[in-house]
């Protein structure tokens, strides 16, 4: 049977994928905001999967919210991606030193 | 193997092979494809841990705005990707070092006595009479959770405010409306009563 742990490892599997992800791509901030949804998303499949097995609703509803905050991170992410575009002509990481950081 | 647990090792393997084409495919759209058939195979996991509602909540929020708005924006901006994918060969090694480190201990962590089967047993199946998954979160939401669900719906209402004023813009050359002076319009600004002889009939 599927044990708790299987569920856990896959989100482990798929946490780790996303960090090297990030490690990857870290030119393209485009490339950068999926990795980030799908860390997200790892996470929430270990809250779902400890909901199921304690029997707590509880687990559940902190996943809902978390796929509010992500929805609007991803959409204020992509407008100021797409102004930075609009004014540097570049997604490049690499370019976008104008705060000589 | 249980025919179960053959389903969740099918749905895991897709889940991870689209998992790994998104952080290795060279085109943004491929990517954002892959990221898609993630998230709906994860909703299928979601289908085997009874969580129904967030599953189709992650098809409808996830797969049908989230996920078309990131292949709208890659598909907007006409990017360059040769100049983003360098260094991706240079931090290779050292990515699946953290990577693969990372996992070990994890997987480390998660196989100790403290989430083995006999802590956590296989709950019951939800019978036909008891609530059911959508009504449950209902009730929770609405009864325990109200005042969050509030702070949900205003995080949402900032993030639309936050975008559109984000891209809005004003463009020199366009013609706009000028609503202000459509309403101010009077009688006297359009129309001119002319007083003249009237004309003999020919």
């Amino acid at each position: 049977m599927i044990t708790l742990s299987h569920y856990l490892a896959l989100g482990a599997i798929l946490f780790c994928l996303s960090v090297v992800g990030i490690f990857l791509n870290r030119k393209n901030v485009i490339i950068l905001l999926m990795c980030i949804e799908l860390m997200l998303l790892s996470v929430n499949i270990n809250f779902v999967a400890f909901s199921h097995f304690l029997g707590d609703g509880a687990g559940q509803i902190f996943v809902f919210f978390i796929l509010t905050v992500a929805a609007a991170e991803a959409a204020i992410g992509l407008a100021i991606l797409v102004v930075l575009f609009r004014n540097r002509s570049t997604i490049n990481v690499a370019d976008l030193d104008a705060l000589k950081g | 193997m249980t025919f179960e647990l053959f389903i969740f090792y099918f749905f895991a393997a897709i889940m991870v092979f689209a998992a790994t084409g998104v952080i290795t495919s060279r085109n943004p759209v491929h990517s954002a494809m892959f990221l898609v058939l993630t998230f709906f195979t994860c909703a299928a996991i979601w289908l085997l841990l009874e969580a129904e509602f967030l599953a189709i909540t992650l098809v409808l929020v996830y797969v049908g705005a989230v996920m078309v708005l990131f292949l709208f924006v890659v598909m907007m901006l006409d990017v360059n990707v040769e100049p983003l994918r360098e260094g991706f060969v240079k931090y290779l090694p050292v990515g699946l070092l953290v990577g693969v480190i990372m996992l070990v201990e994890m997987v480390f962590l998660i196989t100790q006595k403290y989430f083995r089967a006999d802590q956590y047993p296989i709950p019951e199946r939800v019978g036909a009479d008891e609530l059911s998954n959508t009504e449950t979160l209902g009730r929770l939401l609405y009864d325990n959770y109200l005042f969050q669900f509030e702070i949900a719906a205003i995080i949402l209402l900032v993030a639309i405010v936050a975008a559109i004023s984000l891209t809005m813009r004003r463009r020199p050359n366009t013609k706009y409306q000028a609503p202000a002076e459509q309403v101010g319009a009077s009688k006297e600004g359009r129309l001119r009563v002319v007083q003249m002889p009237s004309e003999e009939r020919s």
